[in-house]
């Protein structure tokens, strides 16, 4: 792959020559992902499982797709207004243009959220209004062809459904809406992608993304378990699939799995027994329910509501109080804006109350469900965790709001109160690349996968010279986020953009800064790296040659 | 030369040639002048609602609003009310400030790619400027033709057309909302042409309302201050189709039945095209509603159940090795 600072410098956003219907999509190696196995849409009952590569001339649809389509389009027009009125109202005044982060990276005009969304209006013309039945192309109208379906399945997984063009819109069209109708036309066929397809099969029938089976999960936790205690000198047994335990604790697969989430998982873990040993909180983990993400949002809605219902259904049958859920950005989107609508009510939980402190959670109310970072903030507010920050003095922070607790629900100054509360330095991006103008890690929506890294490295680069900016101006050597996919790409994308700065999520810092009763002298932090010592100015430190991360 | 706006400035030059050959060589103004200005009057009425119902008649199965600012959550964490509210009031705030301030637009930025890499992104307040400007100058110029329509003109119109004619230069005084609807729509116009992206993204469709709107607006202009039109002629036409007793005076020139019938068009036009974001902007569900779902159950009409894989099924399958790692189990 060639370097970043060439990338940038061969960059250009000036559009080709052709009109973009006029022009063809060429699938570039590293910009897509792989087609989906049958055996994935076979296990959830999908349609036309096949054996196929995108790069197929015959993609092996069945005769009638084109039926199939257009019948499927009907059906979303009459149920959703969202997308009847998106295909409606642009008025193609250009303010998305440059807000996509595909398009900052690639200069495809493609990547424009407009023309994104026009790929599927302009069939939406030609076959359902008047003005495109009379005028034809004039009026922006095209026949839907083979390579009209191409072009759809290369665009609509080259969007990570942020919703940061839905930001500036004038009309609040979201192009995140009208791709996840655009992939839910494509599932019709049987294309997906195997790096979402994959792990809705194995949310399916495992409870995760990863396909961890119920020994392995509890072998994994079994493993922190005594990585904590090497670290801490506190052994920290978790509870599983407890009935009555007060809460149930649901997390992003990929921070049991992958580092540095593993780290993030860790702080879990450490909280968790704090609560546990301190106050007499009884937090349960479950096997079953072992997924906050959701990549069925990526693939229909019927599929995310099938994924989600095991969070209510492990609710109710370990007859917990209310859901407490983890560092997770899509997870958040679907809690907040689906999740009740979709498999509730939740008549059989609780009103969530924090019994630490009192506090009741009004706006999760319906729900039953509390953001880690609400609960973290309520208690440090009323001072429940003994914290000393001095043991992340090393770590110069800066937070990436992830897209979709951002966009999707607006938790933006919880996980600032409590990183403030456990790191005494934290500095801000730019104000046009955070909290609600945050820009995507560029692997959102399933399409973190390994073979479209070009496509990764490109999507991510708005976020990847945001933090080498502050990077530059304050020395900042973390970078903190509360999303499970953040954690798994941004590390190769700070590796790219920004090499000298570390990810990690807010349990890792927040457990790195709590005094646990029972600890031994801690010089480690979670990830064997020595904290801070006192007689040491963190700036010095941070240059010493010594310093970790430094060796390389 | 571009054939998107070449196609729409033929269709205009040809919607300007018809009522004018109608008008002076067929002596057709019953049809230019009556017939046509019902119709389009008709069709607008009708298209428009039937469009709004159309959208209507599709429901809104999940709350999805843009949270552009902080949520209510905690008392020491401060809401933003307005871009992320909790409550049908702050809905209407928000709302309020996008319908007539463009709240969106006004956030719009453009991006620099510079030297290192460094990517810079500057406040692009041009587009939100003109886009206000050319909508409340049309708004404007929409309102003072009321007068044609009402007698006696009521006190609040002629204040109106004070505070438009407030400069007072030239005789017939300039009014401001015409000048500026004049440059306004062609900055946009503009834009669409030379500015690369913009120009990539246009369809024909969006250069026909913006060369109408020209139109409409040049005629009117050579109307009013150039050719100095029969003023009592145009408002008993005017009079006679809003009293559904519409006749034709005599002395009325060409140019005011080019006048109407390129009005008449965007009439017919509007409820057919892009145009209807006007009503749509209303409607859009990202922004129409309060981000409470988690406090308030929001219910989809066409929620259905669907297969899952239950607790039992999951038992079922890893009983063995969930009963060797010590997991509670329902059946033993």
């Amino acid at each position: 792959m060639i370097d970043s600072k060439e990338r940038a410098s061969k960059l250009s956003y000036l559009p080709p020559k052709t009109d973009w219907m006029d022009t063809p999509t060429v699938y570039k190696e590293g910009m897509y992902c792989y087609a989906a196995k049958p055996s994935r849409l076979e296990y959830m009952d999908a349609p036309y499982p096949k054996d196929w590569s995108c790069m197929d001339e015959d993609w092996q649809l069945p005769e009638n797709w084109k039926e199939i389509i257009l019948e499927g389009m009907k059906e979303r027009l009459e149920k959703y207004r969202t997308f009847k009125i998106f295909m409606d109202i642009c008025v193609r005044c250009g303010a998305c243009a440059d807000k996509c982060h595909f398009f900052i990276g690639t200069g495809d005009p493609k990547n424009m959220p407009v023309l994104r969304a026009e790929l599927l209006r302009s069939v939406y013309r030609n076959n359902f209004t008047k003005a495109g039945k009379i005028l034809g192309r004039i009026g922006g109208a095209r026949e839907l062809t083979i390579d009209v379906l191409k072009e759809w399945w290369y665009y609509f997984f080259q969007c990570t459904e942020c919703r940061r063009c839905s930001v500036f819109c004038p009309y609040g069209i979201d192009t995140a809406e009208i791709t996840i109708i655009g992939r839910e036309l494509l599932n019709l066929l049987g294309l997906n992608i195997d790096w979402i397809a994959a792990p809705v099969a194995f949310c399916f029938r495992t409870g995760n993304h990863m396909g961890i089976q119920p020994h392995a999960f509890v072998d994994m936790l079994d493993f922190f378990t005594d990585e904590i205690e090497n670290v801490t000198g506190v052994r920290m047994e978790q509870t599983f699939n407890k009935k009555g335990a007060d809460l149930l604790f649901i997390c992003p697969s990929g921070d049991v799995f992958g580092d540095p989430g593993t780290f993030t998982c860790m702080g879990y873990m450490i909280l968790m027994h704090y609560l546990r040993e301190v106050h007499g909180l009884d937090c349960t983990w479950s096997t079953y329910a072992s997924e906050g993400g959701n990549f069925g949002l990526f693939t229909s809605h019927e599929t995310m509501k099938r994924l989600n219902a095991k969070m209510y259904a492990e609710a109710e049958r370990l007859k917990v109080k209310w859901i407490l859920g983890a560092e997770c950005g899509h997870m958040w989107r679907v809690i907040n804006q689906y999740m009740v609508t979709m498999n509730g009510p939740a008549d059989f939980l609780e009103e969530p109350v924090n019994p630490l402190t009192g506090t009741k959670f009004e706006n999760a109310k319906a729900t039953k469900m509390v953001h880690i970072t609400e609960f973290l903030s309520d208690l440090i507010q009323h001072k429940k965790l003994d914290l000393d920050p001095s043991r992340n003095d090393r770590l110069k922070v800066t937070f990436h709001d992830s897209c979709n607790p951002a966009r999707g629900a607006g938790i933006l100054e919880e996980p600032r109160h409590v990183i403030k509360n456990v790191c005494n330095h934290f500095y801000e991006m730019p104000r046009n690349c955070i909290r609600e103008q945050t820009f995507c890690c560029g692997c959102g929506s399933g399409l973190n996968a390994g073979e479209d890294m070009e496509l990764r490295m490109t999507g991510g680069m708005p976020r990847g010279n945001a933090v080498r900016y502050v990077n530059e101006l304050h020395g900042v050597n973390t970078l903190a986020c509360i999303c499970a996919i953040d954690r798994a790409v941004l590390p190769t994308l700070m590796g790219y953009w920004a090499p000298e700065v570390d990810v990690c999520g807010i349990s890792e810092l927040v457990a790195n800064a709590l005094i646990i009763p029972g600890e031994k002298e801690k010089t480690e932090n979670l990830r064997g790296e020595p904290i801070l010592r006192k007689d040491v100015e963190p700036d010095e430190w941070y240059t010493r040659p010594d310093f970790p991360g430094r060796e390389e | 030369m571009n054939k998107k706006y070449m196609y729409s400035l033929l269709a205009v030059i040809v919607l300007i040639l018809l009522p004018y050959v109608g008008v002076e060589a067929a002596g057709l103004q019953v049809l230019f002048g009556i017939i046509i200005p019902y119709l389009a009057v008709l069709i607008f009425i009708i298209g428009f609602i039937y469009r709004v119902m159309d959208w209507a008649s599709s429901p809104v199965p999940f709350r999805i609003p843009t949270t552009c600012g902080q949520q209510k959550s905690l008392p020491w964490i401060k809401q933003n009310k307005i871009d992320n509210p909790f409550t049908t009031g702050a809905v209407i705030i928000r709302m309020a400030l996008e319908i007539l301030f463009f709240r969106s637009l006004f956030r719009n930025t453009s991006i620099g790619l510079n030297q290192g890499p460094k990517i810079s992104y500057v406040w692009e307040k041009w587009l939100w400027i003109v886009a206000l400007a050319f909508h409340y100058s049309f708004l404007t110029v929409l309102i003072r033709h009321l007068r044609f329509f009402l007698e006696p003109v009521p006190v609040w119109l002629q204040w109106l057309e004070k505070i438009d004619g407030f400069f007072q230069i030239g005789l017939p005084g300039l009014y401001m909302s015409g000048a500026v609807l004049l440059a306004a729509v062609t900055f946009l116009v503009l834009r669409r042409i030379y500015l690369p992206q913009v120009r990539y993204i246009s369809l024909a469709a969006d250069f026909l309302p913006l060369f109408l709107i020209i139109s409409i607006a040049i005629t009117g202009i050579l109307m009013r201050y150039f050719t100095k039109v029969d003023v009592v002629g145009i408002k008993e036409l005017a009079m006679g189709l809003a009293s559904f007793h519409p006749a034709i005076p005599d002395g009325i020139g060409a140019l005011f039945y080019i006048h109407l019938f390129l009005v008449s068009i965007l009439f017919i036009y509007f409820p057919f095209s892009k145009l209807m974001h006007m009503p749509g902007v209303f409607m859009s569900p990202t922004r129409n509603l309060p981000n409470n779902t988690r406090a308030k159950m929001h219910i989809n009409p066409w929620n259905y159940p669907v297969k899952v894989h239950t607790y039992d099924e999951y038992e079922d399958e890893f009983r063995e090795k969930m009963k060797e790692a010590g997991l509670p189990l329902e059946k033993e």
